[in-house]
């Protein structure tokens, strides 16, 4: 219970902060002295210091997942946070056994509907449509909510001609929706494909895990893709493989480098420069989304 | 055959005698001419397409590939496609564009291929690709689930303006296997996941992801394949003239897309979260 309740406090400070911009509180929230250990190299990092880094640990650079809020914090114009439907979720269409437990479960633990958060906002002073994909909310599965926030973000920057920008983060479809949870794949697809044909950028971000459906679908769509270091990229998991061909996979197997060095993405771009890249991209943009305002 | 399990059903899918694409290009076409290779890197047998005739009329067809014995199943990859594939589909789909020919593609494969060259070729991209295309291609598409519809890699030929599948074709987000692999952790409860899963055309029908179940001869289709080809050559003419009435094909199948599991959306409420 007071877990729960500290969880909550959190986010609701992280959604004051969001909304007034004052970024510094983020950090105040979460300093306590508790060290946590990097899932990378095992080392005690202070909880002050994983905020301060971004979450990024500063011994061997690994990249912690970031939530939907958090992200945004980090990326945002300070007081320029408008949610785009925080509350859209969706039903056990399938009647999936336990899946309804499930999902209140989950909706409590995160305070969030589904898995991805959505927003308008600037950054360095240009507009955006930006989605995140939170992997707290059941690692980032894709199922029919979590479709539709994607396809109406993509559609919201269309009409108003604005930039998208997606962060993946998914382990792939959501088993318990099913067939529904394939048939997004085709949903976000054809979403990305109207927004690009009405002269629209959209970038992608993929961070870790881009995985399944996802990356078989709007993961893969961006006029720019950046990665996050370390972030496993692929369509087929690694143990999937793995039992398919019978051997074991070579290091860095589908890393967001070893992306790079095949061909899809474009940079892999430490968090810490993040913002700053994307502010590049989206200057290099206004004017060649002529089409696009 | 309505009293078929779930788990029943999957396994007449994967029937090694059920008839597959090159069969019913034989049955259903003619003049067949097959397109091969992606242009980019090398042929993938495991996706057969090409320009034909049917009644007459230039379509283009593609289709998963299984193969008819071993050698040909080794050669196919039994049914399970590497990105060459896939940017072979695009190749000829665009094709069908240029020349103002609706697609018919026949849906049969376990799922794409999850290999290690595959990876490195870009799985994720080759599929990604093929819905971008389907996307926004003005031509007619009707897709047939004839066997196997396995996730994603069933999907990449199978965003229709008409979705049909015949009665024990089965289409699912992941074959019961890796379904009950994932979510339980043991891919021996296979037959639990088929009854869970909503995987049969009547339970896809009910939950209006295809347009029409097209009933199967008694005992399956490969009990007397020359009786399936007459319901799908009436049922293909039936779909093609109605497609041939849409406008603007590439609008019409986003919007049917973009429903897809629209009435089950809901507002979590304030105290959910």
């Amino acid at each position: 219970m007071d877990t729960r309740f500290s969880q909550r406090k959190q986010r609701l400070l992280r959604l004051k902060v969001l909304r007034e911009g004052q970024a510094a509180e983020v950090q105040r929230v979460s300093a306590q002295a508790v060290f946590e250990k990097c899932p990378g190299c095992g080392e005690a990092v202070s909880k002050t210091q994983w905020a301060r880094e971004l979450y990024v640990c500063p011994k061997c650079g690994y990249h912690r997942p970031l939530g939907g809020y958090l992200r945004l914090s980090t990326l945002l114009d300070p007081g320029t946070f408008r949610e785009l439907e925080p509350r859209l979720a969706a039903k056990n269409g399938l009647d999936f056994p336990g899946y309804d437990d499930k999902l209140a479960a989950q909706r409590r633990r995160t305070g969030l509907a589904d898995a991805v958060v959505a927003a308008k906002g600037r950054i360095c002073g240009m507009p955006a449509v930006v989605a995140v994909m939170d992997s707290r909310f059941l690692m980032g599965s894709m199922g029919v909510a979590a479709g539709e926030k994607i396809a109406r973000a993509a559609h919201t920057a269309r009409r108003a001609k604005l930039p998208l920008i997606v962060f993946c983060a998914s382990g792939g479809a959501r088993m318990q929706e099913g067939i529904l949870s394939l048939m997004q794949m085709a949903k976000t697809a054809e979403a990305i494909t109207e927004l690009r044909d009405a002269g629209g950028l959209y970038v992608a971000c993929l961070t870790h895990p881009t995985t399944g459906g996802v990356t078989a679908s709007f993961a893969s769509l961006g006029d720019i893709t950046l990665a996050e270091p370390g972030a496993l990229i692929g369509f087929a998991g690694p143990r999937v493989i793995e039992q398919t061909i019978g051997e074991k996979l070579p290091e860095g197997f589908q890393s967001a480098e070893y992306q790079l060095e095949h061909g899809f993405v474009d940079a892999v771009v430490p968090r810490a420069e993040l913002k700053e890249t994307l502010c590049r991209i989206l200057k290099l943009h206004a004017k060649g989304g002529a089409a696009h305002g | 055959m309505a009293d078929l399990t779930a788990a029943q059903r999957v396994a007449l899918a994967r029937n090694p005698k059920r008839p597959g694409t090159a069969d019913f290009i034989a049955a259903l076409f003619t003049d067949f001419f097959e397109q091969r290779g992606d242009r980019l890197c090398r042929e993938d047998p495991s996706i057969l397409g090409g320009v034909a005739l049917f009644h007459g009329v230039p379509v283009t067809v593609i289709g998963h590939r299984k193969g008819r014995d071993l050698q040909e199943n080794l050669r196919c990859n039994f049914g399970m496609p590497s990105p060459e594939g896939y940017r072979k589909a695009q190749r000829l789909m665009k094709a069908a564009e240029k020349f103002g020919r609706p697609v018919i593609t026949f849906i049969d494969t376990p799922g794409a291929y999850p290999g290690l060259e595959a990876e490195a070729r870009g799985q994720g991209e080759a599929i990604a690709s093929c819905l971008a295309v389907m996307s926004g291609l003005n031509v007619p598409l009707i897709a047939v689930v004839t066997g196997e519809g396995g996730s994603g890699g069933a999907l990449a030929l199978a965003m229709g303006n008409t979705v049909l599948m015949l009665e024990n074709a089965v289409y699912s987000v992941l074959s019961p296997e890796g379904f009950a692999s994932i979510l339980w952790k043991d891919s021996s409860r296979a037959e639990e996941a088929c009854g869970v899963m909503k995987l049969t055309a009547a339970d896809l029908f009910g939950l209006g992801v295809i347009d029409s179940v097209l009933p199967e001869p008694e005992g399956g289709a490969q009990e007397d394949p020359a009786a399936l080809y007459e319901t799908l050559d009436a049922a293909l003419t039936a779909a093609l003239r109605k497609a041939g009435r849409i406008a603007d094909p590439a609008a019409h199948r986003r919007r049917k897309f973009a429903a897809m599991g629209e009435r089950f959306l809901i507002e979590a409420g304030k105290e959910e979260l």
